[in-house]
Parts: C-alpha cells; structure tokens; sequence
C-alpha cells in the first residue's frame, strides 16, 4: 500500500503549500499556571478519586506491607498478584491467615487462565499522582506487568505521598517523557466505570471493580 | 452492500419525521444531552480557564495541521522505530483489506475492538464477518448496539437512544441464561462476564485512536471501563486505526487535547484510564502484543484538507459536545442522519466523505443558532462550514466532492427573481404590493410555497405593504 501513502502525502503537501496557515503561538500558561501546595495536592487528588468510588488507605514507609495485608485479609481477598519489586517488602510483613501471594514472573501465555479466573487482587507501584485531575500515574515494567493493574477484580496501588504533581503536563514536562516513552504508560483515575446504559454509573465494567490507594507517607 | 448504498441519496427529512414521531426517544434522548450539557458546563465554569485552554487545544491543532504531512512522516518514522507497523489507506476498502489480511496472517477468528468510530466509517464488522472473522465490540454502549443489530447514534454515547428497560429486554433475549432484570449494575456485570472469556480468547484486538504523538509514536486512547487496556493489551496482536488528522506534534500537546476532549464529552476532569502505547511487548516484557500496527485511513480527508476554509473540519477531537448541546441533534436523535458521524460535526464532515450527492441534505438539518460553535473545545467554526457546504451544494467546483449535485434550474430562476425584484424600486413595489393584496389566497399546495407550509403554517399577509404603511405616517423617502 505504498501507492497509498505516496499519494495521500503528495497531496497534502500540495495543499499545504497552496494555503499555508499561520498558527497562534499555543500558551501552555494555562496548565503551567495550576499549582498547588503538596498538602492541598494530596487533599485534591483525594477528593476527586474518592467522589468516582477510590478506597484510601494510610500508611507509612515502614508499615505499608501490614497495611495492605491487614485490608485485604479484612475484605477477603484469597490471591494477591505481585511483581518483583516489593515482592520482599510483602514476604517480610505476611502472615499465616493474609493472601496467598502469586508472583507475575512469566509471560502471560502461561498465565492467562489463572490471570482471568483465579486471582483477587493485584498491587502495583505507581510513578505518582496527579492533584489536577486526581489520577495515579502507571509505568509498567518487566518487573510489574500492564495486566496486573486491569484484570484483577481489586487494584492496590502504592502512591508515595511526595510524588505529587499538579498537572499532567507538569508530570511528563518535568520528567522528559518525550525523551523516551516506555511500551506503555497509564493514568489511572479510579476503579472501571461506564455510564453506557441511561447515563446510570456502574463500576468494575472489564477493569478492577475496586481500585485501593496506599497513601505512604515518607 | 456498501457500494450500492453509496448511490443513493440519504432523505435526513424522512428519517426525522420518523424520529420525531417517536416519544420514547424523544424522551431518551432529550434526559440523556440534558444532562451531558449540564455536566460540561460543571467542569468549565471557570470562563478564564476555558478561554485559555480552548485557545491552547485550538492552537494545539491547528498547528499539527499546518505541518500534517511532515508529521505524519515524522509518527511514521518513529513509530517504525519503536516497532509499530505503519499501513497507509487512501479509501475504507484498502483499509478493510489491511486490517484483514493481518488477521488472516495470524489466522484469527475471533476478535475484540474498543471503541473505534473509524472502523464504523470503514463498516469493519460487517466486512469482516463476510469473511468469516467474528468480531466482538466490547465497549459496553458498543456492545449493546451490536446486540441490537443496530449503529451508533452518538460518537460518544452509542446506546444512548436506549433506556434500561429496553437493553434489560435485549440482554434477556440475546445472551445465554441471561435473566430479565432492569439493575444497572447487574446487566453491566452480566456483559463484563460475557466480554472476559472473549478478552481471554481474542487473537487480534482492533482500536481506534484519540491523538497519535508524531514526536515520540505514541497512542494515546481514553477510556473508562478497561475494555480499551484490554483490547490494546490481551490479544497478541493489536491493530489500531485511525484518521489521519488524528496526529499531534509533540507529546505536551496531550493533556490539553485530553482534557478538552474529557471534559467537553462526558463532563468529566478525565477518563478512568489514560492510555498511551509506544510500542509492542519488547524482549523480556511479561505481556501486551506482540505486534502493534497502525493504519492511517485518509478517506477524503486529504480533499477536505486540500480548501483553506472547509480544512478546519479536521481540527476536531471527536468530543460529541456539538451533539450534545444540537438542538436538531437532541430532538431527532442520531439514527436520522444515517451516518457515523451525526449532529453537527457530522453535518459539516460527512457531506465532505461522502459527496453532495448522497448527503447534501445534511448541511440544512441545521437551524444555524450557533451552540456547536460556542462550546466545540477547538474553536471549528461549524456553521461557517455549513454555510459553505450549502452554497457548494448548488454550485458546481472541484472543493467538495459531487460540488453542484443539487443545482436545481427552478430555485436559481427564483433567486434570479428575487434579487431582480429587490434591485428595481419599481419591480419592488409591484411584487410587494402583489403579495400583499394576492398572498392570502395563494394555495399552500403551490411549488416551494408547498415546502414551508408542510411542516409550518402559512404566513397571513399584512393586505398593504410596510412602505405603504410607512407613506402614510409621513415618512420620507420610502
């Protein structure tokens, strides 16, 4: 299909070149100009995921481990999916009675059937959050596979409280995404939801039916 | 199928009248835009910001059109580098042909797609299914909509012009062992339990694209319920498709376009999940697919591109807000128009696609009052636009596609008259004072008189004309 694009860029530069457009200059003033303090980061993000059904639960550096474990053995949770990073932070704080913890350390064609069928909750890290919006920032890696934050009917998610941004812009400004984007990067903002029938709000359509921040304090 | 529908002209009238007649939607659609438009004007309540940020997402793409075929080269480049396959398709059909012969490639038979309103220009499903290749929609409105053996009547909000008793009703009918109940949460657990297993089993998942980033090759997609991530992310091969105005230059024009396009459709600070997909699963990497391709689909675009005036009907972001806020839209629903795209933005971008010929009735299901150009996020100056269209419907020119197909010899002569009439003071006061004196018994049945009186009431006239009236209080000159 070669003829395809040959053809269609060839006309589009004609045209282009027949009716040059001058463009305003774009003033990301806007979005430079949303700041906040860290406090009031952390209340904002809050507040707007709590009002699409997010959990919050506080902890600190030190006890975050016993934290998940004592939520999720109170909600019933039987399997935790993991991924190597905290894997030793977890094994140090479990307990004979908390969730049986199943590492992802294999590709998912081995894995799919128990992926979709035969695990409760999944926790992952987050690279930060987001005050404008109220949204967990996402880079999956090897280590934490992009499947363990959509399948499992639970998300925990690890939101260190000095990784606050004010703006989406900010985070990917800052931080030079543009330099090297990774195979995938998400911005979660709260538990699967549609409104598709009646415009009424249903949770946990395909994605987690809970989504469990773990604010750790430093 | 496809080929001979093309021929026909689509009559927006008759399908109205049928929309119109029907209470039901009427009522469905009616509570539905309602309460979009009020949640839209929740999140830009703050005129400064929306001015500010309508400016930037204008700018934003307005600027990636000024250099559209460098950035389309430039994605190109950098998505091959990152290892997404990129496929070129100047028509629909070329589309369908790529996208199928991926699939027959890995021999799929089973398929699930996100939203994608492209692959509804390009009439995939239909097309796949001809050649054996089931494809499910896993959106749930989408999903619906194919249960129902239906279309989309808005780009946003597919089922929107079903409430909960009828979809209770189709989900009874046409899922297995599926009980009668109308609790939301129910039917939407009940459909999350179809689509799993076919996540689970699809060997190819099919996406559209909100903004594809020329400056990294990335592709960004919004969504809420995780079907998107799963058709992107599940399948072992993901094939994304999508309009070639769709490119953005730099990865900082996303988050304006992102949250104008959020707020602007649904009325909310952002969808549930952000997606942005770079490149297929790389060595070591536990899932997502193997292979990623993208098909750039011109279908018409480039002639839509090729006029200064009508090329800002690309600077769109798909938001729905100018369907929303229609209120020919919002009273005849979105099945009248026919098309994929309905309400004003369809109006404006159909008729371009398609041709004057099919779909010059479009531009004039238009009561030109402004609203969609008051909140489109990217400033299209919509009724320009129509305007245009309308002018280019009776005017044969290479701009539009089938330019001065509904010329008609009649309407010309009448105009011809009409200026005539008000370019001589004396043809002026003739006619004038004819209509006057005749007007009251001139027959509704009369040609053209005929098209007002159908759906309106007849004019009374006044028996002496305004300048008659103005003589006799003493007014000079008149």
């Amino acid at each position: 299909m070669s003829d395809a694009r040959t053809s269609i860029l060839t006309r589009l530069r004609a045209s282009r070149d027949a009716h040059p457009v001058t463009v305003p200059p774009s003033d990301f003033g806007v979005l430079a100009g949303m700041r906040w303090s860290p406090e009031e980061r952390l209340d904002r993000l809050r507040t707007m995921m709590e009002a699409v059904h997010t959990e919050f639960l506080d902890a600190t550096e030190a006890d975050w481990p016993a934290v998940v474990r004592d939520f999720l053995r109170a909600e019933g949770v039987k399997t935790l999916l993991h991924g190597t990073p905290i894997a030793a932070a977890l094994a140090a704080a479990w307990t004979p009675g908390a969730p049986e913890r199943i590492a992802y350390d294999q590709p998912v064609e081995g894995f799919k059937e128990r992926l979709f069928t035969g695990i409760d909750a999944g926790i992952t890290t987050t690279l930060g959050g987001i005050a404008h919006t109220g949204s967990l920032i996402l880079w999956p890696t090897p280590e934490e596979p992009r499947l363990m934050s959509l399948v499992p009917p639970v998300h925990v998610a690890l939101l260190r409280a000095d990784r606050l941004y004010d703006t989406f812009w900010q985070a990917m400004t800052e931080n030079r995404w543009s330099q090297g984007m990774p195979t995938n990067a998400l911005l979660v903002s709260g538990p699967s939801k549609t409104a598709d029938i009646e415009q009424t709000l249903a949770y946990g359509v395909h994605g987690p039916k809970r989504l469990i921040v773990v604010v750790v304090r430093v | 199928m496809v080929d001979a529908a093309a021929h026909t002209t689509i009559d927006f009238a008759k399908a109205s009248r049928t929309a119109l007649a029907d209470q039901q939607l009427r009522g469905n659609f009616r509570r539905a835009m309602d309460g979009l438009m009020s949640k839209r004007a929740v999140q830009f309540a703050d005129s400064r910001e929306w001015h500010a940020m309508r400016a930037l997402g204008a700018s934003v793409r307005l600027r990636a059109l000024s250099k559209l075929p460098e950035l389309l080269e430039k994605l190109e480049e950098n998505c091959t580098r990152n290892g997404i396959r990129v496929h070129w398709a100047s028509t629909t059909a070329e589309a369908n042909a790529i996208v199928l012969s991926i699939m027959q490639r890995v021999d799929t038979r089973l398929v699930v797609k996100g939203k994608s309103m492209v692959s509804e220009e390009m009439h995939l499903n239909a097309f796949l299914e001809e050649h054996g290749i089931e494809i499910l929609e896993s959106d749930l409105g989408e999903y619906i909509v194919q249960l129902d053996e239906a279309t989309p009547s808005h780009i946003i909000m597919p089922a929107i012009h079903m409430n909960t008793k009828q979809i209770a009703h189709l989900f009874r009918q046409k899922i297995k062992d599926a009980e009668y109940t109308e609790d939301v949460a129910r039917l939407t657990d009940l459909a999350r339990r179809v689509l799993r297993a076919k996540f689970a089993a699809a060997e190819v998942g099919v996406s559209g694209v909100n903004a594809a980033v020329a400056e990294t090759g990335t592709l960004c997609l919004v969504e809420n319920e995780g079907n998107g991530r799963m058709c992107t992310t599940v399948p072992p091969v993901h094939i994304a498709v999508m309009g070639l105005e769709k490119v953005v230059e730099r990865l900082e024009d996303v988050p304006p376009v992102i949250s104008l396009l959020t707020r602007s459709a649904t009325g909310q600070p952002i969808t549930t999940y952000v997606n942005m997909i770079t490149s297929p699963r790389k060595d070591g990497e536990r899932d997502g697919p193997r292979e990623v391709h993208l098909v750039i689909l011109d279908n018409g675009r480039s002639n839509v591109y090729a006029d200064a005036e009508l090329r800002d009907t690309l600077r769109c972001i798909r938001c729905g807000a100018c369907m929303n806020h229609c209120p020919v839209y919002t009273k005849v629903g979105g099945h009248a128009y026919e098309a994929p795209y309905p309400g004003p933005i369809g109006k404006i971008l159909v008729p371009q696609i398609e041709g004057l010929d099919r779909r010059g009735e479009m531009p004039h299901a238009c009561t030109m009052c402004n609203a969609c150009v008051e909140i489109c996020p990217v400033k299209i100056p919509i009724v320009g636009i129509m305007g245009r269209l309308r002018a280019e419907a009776v005017h044969p020119s290479s701009a539009v596609k089938d330019a001065g197909a509904r010329a008609s010899r009649t309407e010309a002569l009448v105009w011809k008259g009409w200026a005539a009439a008000n370019a001589s003071p004396l043809a002026y006061r003739i006619a004038s004072g004819l209509a006057a004196r005749l007007g009251n018994m001139a027959p509704s049945s009369l040609p053209l008189l005929k098209d007002w009186t159908n759906v309106r009431t007849k004019p009374r006239f006044a028996g002496r004309t305004l300048h008659e009236m103005a003589r006799e209080k003493g007014i000079a000159d008149v």
